[in-house]
């Protein structure tokens, strides 16, 4: 009865809502109702004792020492690089690269793929709808190699042109790079058909994950992705960690990004000899405790399902839908059939900056702006949206607040 | 004779003390902001655009019979509010004046988030030029 299971997990996940200490709280006296997931999500107990424990009792460095403490960091740090490799069934562990984040996860292919690989006259394709992360990596390269960056076009609803796309592919293309699920839009694209279609002209994909990871399953062996990033900070984990993974083929005949301690085999003035991966690309001292912070959210996650996890956050967004469709002259920016976790919109003509000003004296955390995508408020001709992104921990009663706020601020406003 | 720039900030002070919640202040900031006489229409070009992130704010100045004169605009109406008090405390002073005040006022009335750097609504770059531009009065007058 996988009804059944559904349901069951959907109560594991109400009952969640608990674990989050961050929601309890005021704000301008005010019980906090938080919209804004989507920029960093909040954190579990359990992430938080976590990284408590790490530094009270297990902290060392990694990979380094004799000594029992460093062993024992070692060990749990290389545990959680099993755990992300189950968690996206990357096929060997040493796929699984630690970052900075998914910025750092784009800006080391970009250097590194980009160095070994891009010529004058070779192209990268990037899509219109892609945060600044995936963009300037890519421009900034490009620029350097004489490369030129392609961009697939995407339609007024906000979803991919994937014909144009398919035009788009030629000899010149060295690496395509698209998000899987659009940050300002919620747009999910269709990431198996633009994989499969560069993989057809033998052009690896990097997917950006940052908005995906939790909240749908990602499975790279099934994606036959490339290249997938991620941001601990937005699944419940801490922030400063992230995740690249690559395919071995790939990562192997990459060069380092960074050069220091951890990233080497022998160092003499003369020569270097790089380590193997995963530790090729992990130069220094790693953000251990932001590591180990992360397996806990991986835990976390794993369970109370992804599943369990989207089809609630899909249910709030639904419901968003509905009850914001009632207000006049409100506009959705981004109304792609596939979608997940953010809704965009603009109100009677205000400015999203003076509807977030007001929904904040509510307690009512949003997001207003360009998110990040200024090239999506350029096609929109709009100068930003007011943006409630939605995780497994908020309630059809934040939306309810967040309706009354935004008529609240109608109200002032107009 | 204009008054005294701080005498001003006093009278926005005591103005806005009469509001007791945060609704009574923003009805008042929008209300200003949407009284506020807009820029000539000619200055809102973007060489005279104070960028932020968020809000746009156009700002226009020049001299009149040794003081400076600002025009201002804004995309959002809050932000227009804040600009209006700017406007309105700065205007028809000495370059002198404009560079030394302080502006106390923004924190006294309880609006002082709107000049964090996160809000980015081109307030602080706003305020840092309209000192620009008393400077460049004053260094033009030197000259």
């Amino acid at each position: 009865m996988p009804h059944l299971e559904v349901v069951k997990g959907l109560h594991k996940v109400w009952e969640a809502r608990k674990d989050f200490p961050i929601l309890e709280r005021q704000v301008n006296r005010k019980p906090l109702v938080y919209l804004d997931s989507a920029a960093s999500a909040q954190k579990p107990q359990v992430v938080i004792d976590t990284i408590n424990q790490y530094y009270s009792n297990e902290h060392s460095n990694v990979h380094r020492g004799v000594h029992y403490l460093s062993q024992e960091a070692t060990t749990s740090y290389e545990v959680v690089r099993e755990k992300v490799q189950r968690f996206i069934n990357a096929r060997n562990n040493y796929e699984v690269i630690f970052t900075k984040g998914t910025t750092d996860s784009i800006n080391l292919v970009a250097n590194s793929f980009g160095k070994a690989n891009l010529q004058a006259g070779d192209e990268v394709i990037i899509s219109a709808m892609e945060h600044h992360s995936n963009i300037v990596p890519w421009q900034m390269i490009c620029e350097e190699k004489g490369a030129t960056l392609k961009v697939i076009p995407m339609n007024e609803a906000g979803e991919l042109d994937v014909v144009a796309y398919a035009d788009l592919l030629s000899d010149k293309t060295k690496i395509v790079a698209v998000v899987h699920i659009s940050n300002s839009l919620g747009t999910v694209n269709p990431v198996k058909e633009i994989i499969r279609r560069a993989h057809q002209k033998n052009i690896p994909v990097l997917l950006d994950g940052a908005q995906a990871i939790h909240h749908t399953k990602v499975d790279v062996q099934d994606l036959d992705v490339d290249f997938y990033v991620f941001s601990g900070h937005k699944m419940y984990g801490p922030t400063g960690i992230g995740v690249l993974y690559g395919k071995e083929e790939y990562l192997n005949a990459m060069p380092p990004y960074q050069g220091g301690g951890d990233m080497i085999k022998s160092v003499t003035f003369e020569k270097t000899v790089y380590n193997d991966l995963p530790h090729k690309f992990e130069a220094g001292t790693p953000n251990i405790a932001g590591v180990i912070g992360l397996g806990a959210a991986v835990d976390y996650i794993e369970d109370l399902t992804v599943e369990a996890m989207a089809s609630w956050e899909e249910e709030l967004v639904n419901y968003a839908i509905e009850k914001l469709s009632v207000l006049e002259d409100i506009k959705f920016i981004g109304q792609a059939k596939n979608r997940a976790s953010v809704v965009s919109f603009l109100v009677n003509g205000l400015h999203p900056y003076d509807i977030g000003v007001i929904l904040d004296k509510l307690g009512i955390a949003v997001r207003t702006g360009h998110h990040c995508t200024e090239p999506i408020m350029d096609k929109f001709g709009i100068p930003g949206t007011v943006r409630a992104s939605f995780a497994f921990y908020n309630t059809k009663d934040d939306i309810d607040k967040l309706i009354e706020g935004v008529n609240r601020a109608i109200d002032m406003l107009k | 004779m204009t008054k005294p720039i701080n005498e001003i900030e006093g009278e926005i002070v005591e103005e806005f003390s009469l509001f007791d919640d945060w609704m009574g202040k923003y009805e008042y900031l929008i209300e200003l902001g949407k009284s506020l006489p807009l820029i000539d229409e000619q200055y809102k070009t973007d060489d005279l655009l104070v960028k932020g992130c968020q809000s746009k704010v156009w700002l226009h100045a020049e001299m009149k019979d040794g003081t400076v004169v600002f025009t201002a605009d804004s995309d959002a109406i809050i932000t227009k509010g804040l600009v209006s008090l700017l406007v309105n405390v700065l205007n028809n002073h000495s370059p002198d004046e404009i560079i030394n005040a302080e502006l106390g006022f923004i924190d006294e009335i309880g609006l002082k988030e709107h000049l964090s750097p996160t809000r980015s609504n081109g307030l602080v770059s706003m305020i840092k030029q309209m000192k620009l531009y008393a400077l460049a009065f004053k260094t033009q007058a030197q000259s």
